[in-house]
């Protein structure tokens, strides 16, 4: 692992309207590895995540892309720099055919076929509704589509939000499947997860939020073998698993 | 008994107090103060114009919703009165009745726009009053037969405000402080008493629990809605308060005119101006609107006799002069407009309670 | 965790009724060709009210298409649109003026290229205009409809102002080029000349629309961003650029439709963009803000509405198409083909 991470946050404080959201996170993903943000509903994972490519704004504090202060970039900038961004409504076009949606993804020129197939391996579902309306296609497959919209040109840093909410158990694992895949080709993730079967499998570290701060930080491994730092950390919401 | 009377708003602002204080003498006054045709004429359209921009408050300042029809309710309270006194007879109960009537019509009309608008989406309410007024006003220019199309009607008053009615005649030698009594003083106080009641009537609203939930709808729709108010149904409401108020004002500048017509009523130019004088006075207070009204009747006044003596200056460069006649002076106005949205977007009065907490 | 299955997932195929869904405002503007034929009963006024009716749709549609997609892309309600229709006629009118030769010669090409060439003229300057109309009167106001509304609105009275200053007061009368003079004989029914030009100049800019729409990346953009911003920007693409470009775009066509309206009617007046203004909103009304074939529908059938209620009850033309308004605002409170999510 290289000494310094693709990511940094740095004492963020985001305010939506008159609420203070994020108040100080401080954030740290090294490079080629899965970074979990954890916690409750509510607590500014979603917030952290759509400050750092630009939907937000950080009234105050750094965020650190690769070397770049990414503050105040425009959002499509940060994107450019190699950050793709799978928000948790999906964000998937509904008018346009699931191949525009690609196409519209691949923002340096048309689409690489070689990574086409790539997705197409680990997503078989889009080749099938290739030329349908993404409209159409079920809950999963705009999951599908939306990951597979980010994965398809290069780059280094995905930040992924609740990819396997409401999915069946199935859909969840070709989920799980794929992100594990992104990994292997060397990017590094920053994931909101809530299953935390999901997080455990996937993660090599794990931030833990709780009202607009990071409360925990470290390896992933600790806290899923602690079943009383995950009581302390994220109260009973996790119990069962 | 002011607070009373004031429903609790006062001014805040010691400034302010002092001006709107002036400027409620000024009006009440005119006739002893600035005896002549012409400025009693102001004061008249003041009177009026305060009672038109402050029902239109009602919508764009309080409400948060921009209505293109508001010429359309004066117009409609305007020609009723015409009506009743065309129609029935020279009586104030034919006054009485034909305003009523241009209310009531005005009140639906505002129900159906607003139902039927706001439902779909707020930002629909803009685009569709202006459609429905403009086509009101085509309407009213062509069925000529009925409204007497672009010429509009004239029509005659009660015999005792008109300007033939004298009284005190005994007592008084027809004369107080130098002023003839006679029907125009009679109906100038009319329309002043009336606008009063109409602006008091209306502070009444925006400070109920009525006008708090319109406050609260336009600081937050979704939140008022998850809360349990109804908000359509509310701007609705606003809509239909705000229609009635209009036409109140539309009837008295009938009587001050004697006269009903699309050019004065219904026209767009008329819209404008209530526009400019919301923005000038200041959005969201209702004291704003006697501001607005009084600065800009005045100015109105007094702007295009001005630019005529600028046009003149700069006779024989070419353009230049097109730019500065009388005519053109919608022009200045619009930018005029333009640039107070940008820089001075709470108004006069927001400007003069600078600086003081508003409490909520 | 339990594997993927095996077999491929399917949709479900549709029913017949759903397919014909879609298509329902196509088949308003038919049934309405029909229904004015019972109205008017006679064939060959019936079908000259249609052409024109259509040939009206056609501009109508040029006009509303830049206002649509404004909106959709950015949520900017411009109510200073009206103003690039006027402008768009006093230049485009100048040039063909201007144009003498070329449009008083009995030969039809050249009579063609003075219309096409002054209708140019009016893009370019209302694009330049739309530019500057942009930086100065939108921009400030992002985000705030009431202060877009009421600024926009200020920007039209001082366009159509400027418009006085610079070409006076009254309506400029004039005349058509020569060969699109006077009315030509089609299936027996009497169609101005002019009217054949407006159709397929119509036709042809919608298919434009159309094929920039679908086919380019541009066109992909401005789909994807009426839908969703800010995903568009997540993934890369400045859409404040491409807002301008079809902010500029759409003035342009507003400016093509106010030349091509301006020639239709042989008369101009500063105030003729005001009037466009109400039709163009009730068209996006109709049509459903940010679509442009809700546009392309909407604009026909209030073209259509208008001219057989002209002819029917010429006092309740604007009113006829407010009742069209109602009617298809009952029938789908977001407009024929809704795009933009309710905000």
């Amino acid at each position: 692992m290289q000494s310094e991470p693709i990511l940094e946050l740095d004492g963020v404080y985001t305010d939506i309207g008159q609420y203070h959201i994020l108040r100080g996170v401080d954030l740290h993903v090294p490079r080629s590895t899965v970074t979990m943000l954890l916690g409750r509903n509510g607590v500014g994972k979603t917030t952290t995540l759509r400050s750092i490519i630009g939907h937000w704004r950080a009234r105050q504090g750094f965020i650190r892309y690769d070397g770049m202060d990414i503050t105040k970039m425009p959002t499509a900038e940060i994107a450019r720099a190699g950050i793709g961004y799978v928000p948790e409504q999906m964000g998937v076009f509904a008018d346009l055919t699931v191949e525009e949606n690609m196409r519209l993804a691949a923002v340096s020129g048309p689409i690489n076929s070689a990574r086409l197939d790539w997705i197409f391996s680990v997503f078989p579902a889009l080749k099938t509704f290739w030329f349908a309306p993404a409209g159409n296609l079920s809950g999963g497959q705009k999951q599908m589509l939306s990951i597979a919209r980010a994965m398809i040109e290069e780059r280094k840093l995905y930040l992924i939000d609740e990819p396997t909410k409401g999915l069946a158990p199935a859909i969840v694992s070709t989920m799980a499947r794929a992100l594990a895949d992104l990994k292997r080709q060397g990017a590094a993730i920053l994931l909101v997860e809530q299953n935390f079967a999901v997080a455990k499998a996937l993660g090599d570290f794990a931030d833990v939020m709780d009202d607009g701060h990071v409360i925990w930080s470290g390896a992933m491994s600790r806290l899923s073998e602690s079943d009383e730092l995950q009581q302390k950390l994220m109260g009973l919401s996790l119990a069962g698993n | 008994m002011i607070r009373t009377l004031l429903s609790d708003d006062l001014p805040r602002s010691r400034a302010l107090t002092f001006l709107l204080i002036a400027i409620v003498l000024c009006l009440a006054l005119a006739p002893f103060l600035f005896p002549g045709v012409r400025t009693v004429d102001t004061a008249a359209r003041i009177c009026i114009f305060v009672v038109l921009v402050a029902s239109y408050d009602l919508l764009i300042g309080y409400t948060g919703i921009v209505s293109f029809a508001h010429t359309m309710f004066f117009g409609l309270g305007a020609y009723g009165l015409a009506f009743g006194l065309i129609h029935i007879d020279r009586s104030y109960l034919a006054m009485g009745l034909g305003t009523l009537a241009g209310g009531l019509s005005a009140a639906v009309l505002a129900l159906l726009v607003g139902l039927f608008s706001l439902r779909v989406r707020a930002i629909f309410f803009a685009m569709i009053t202006l459609a429905v007024a403009s086509a009101v006003a085509v309407l009213f220019s062509q069925l000529s037969s009925i409204t007497g199309g672009e010429d509009g009607l004239t029509f005659k008053l009660p015999r005792s405000l008109g300007p033939a009615f004298k009284f005190g005649t005994e007592t008084l030698d027809g004369r107080l402080f130098g002023v003839k009594l006679n029907g125009k003083l009679l109906a100038y106080y009319l329309i002043f008493f009336c606008s009063a009641f109409l602006f008091l009537g209306l502070l009444r609203v925006v400070n109920s629990p009525f006008g708090r939930v319109l406050n609260a709808i336009r600081e937050n729709e979704f939140r008022a809605e998850a809360i349990g108010f109804p908000v359509i149904y509310y701007r609705v409401a606003a809509s239909c308060i705000s229609a009635i108020a209009a036409a109140g004002a539309g009837a008295l500048y009938a009587v001050w005119l004697r006269y009903v017509g699309p050019d004065t009523t219904l026209s767009m130019e008329i819209m404008l101006n209530v526009l400019l004088m919301v923005v000038i006075g200041g959005m969201g207070t209702l004291y704003g609107a006697i501001i607005g009204a009084a600065v800009f009747v005045l100015a109105q006044n007094y702007l295009q006799t001005f630019m005529e003596s600028a046009a003149s200056l700069v006779d024989g460069i070419p353009i230049l002069p097109n730019f500065l006649t009388a005519d053109r002076w919608l022009l200045w106005l619009g930018l005029l407009f333009v640039l107070s949205v940008y820089f001075f977007p709470k108004g006069v009065v927001g400007r003069l309670r600078r600086g003081k907490t508003v409490p909520h | 965790m339990t594997a993927a299955p095996e077999h491929t997932p399917t949709m479900v195929r549709r029913s017949v009724s759903e397919l014909i869904v879609p298509f329902t405002p196509f088949c308003l503007v038919i049934f309405l060709i029909c229904a004015g034929y019972l109205a008017i009963g006679i064939p060959s006024s019936w079908m000259t009210l249609t052409l024109s009716g259509l040939a009206m749709g056609m501009m109508y549609f040029i006009m509303s298409t830049g206002l649509t997609l404004v909106f959709g892309l950015m949520d900017v309600i411009n109510f200073g649109h009206g103003a690039f229709v006027s402008l768009g006629a006093f230049v485009g009118v100048t040039v063909l003026l201007q144009l003498g030769a070329f449009s008083e010669s009995p030969v039809l090409w050249q009579n063609i290229a003075a219309v096409l060439l002054s209708i140019c003229a009016a893009m370019a300057v209302c694009a330049a205009v739309g530019w500057g109309f942009e930086r100065l009167i939108v921009r400030p106001v992002y985000g705030s409809h009431l202060n877009q509304i009421l600024v926009t609105m200020g920007g039209l009275i001082v366009a159509e102002q400027l418009i006085i200053v610079f070409w006076g007061p009254e309506e400029i009368y004039f005349s058509r080029p020569e060969m699109l003079k006077g009315s030509t004989e089609i299936l027996g029914a009497t169609v101005e000349k002019f009217r054949v030009l407006v159709v397929s100049l119509g036709l042809a800019i919608f298919a434009i629309m159309r094929w920039v729409l679908r086919r380019t990346k541009i066109g992909l953009i401005v789909r994807a961003g009426v839908e969703d911003r800010e995903m568009v920007m997540a993934l890369g693409y400045r859409l404040r650029l491409v807002f301008v470009a079809v902010f500029i775009a759409g003035s342009a066509l507003a400016g093509f439709g106010g030349a091509v309206w301006g020639m239709y009617q042989e008369v101009i007046t500063a105030h003729m963009g005001n009037q466009a203004l109400i039709l163009i909103f009730i068209v996006v009304i109709i049509g459903g803000l940010g679509s442009v074939e809700g546009c392309f529908i909407g604009a026909l059938m209030v073209g259509l509405m208008q001219n057989y209620v002209a002819f029917l009850a010429p006092k309740f033309a604007l009113l006829s198409n407010i009742g069209l308004m109602v009617a298809i605002l009952m029938w789908r409170p977001m407009g024929m083909i809704p795009v933009v999510k309710a905000k």
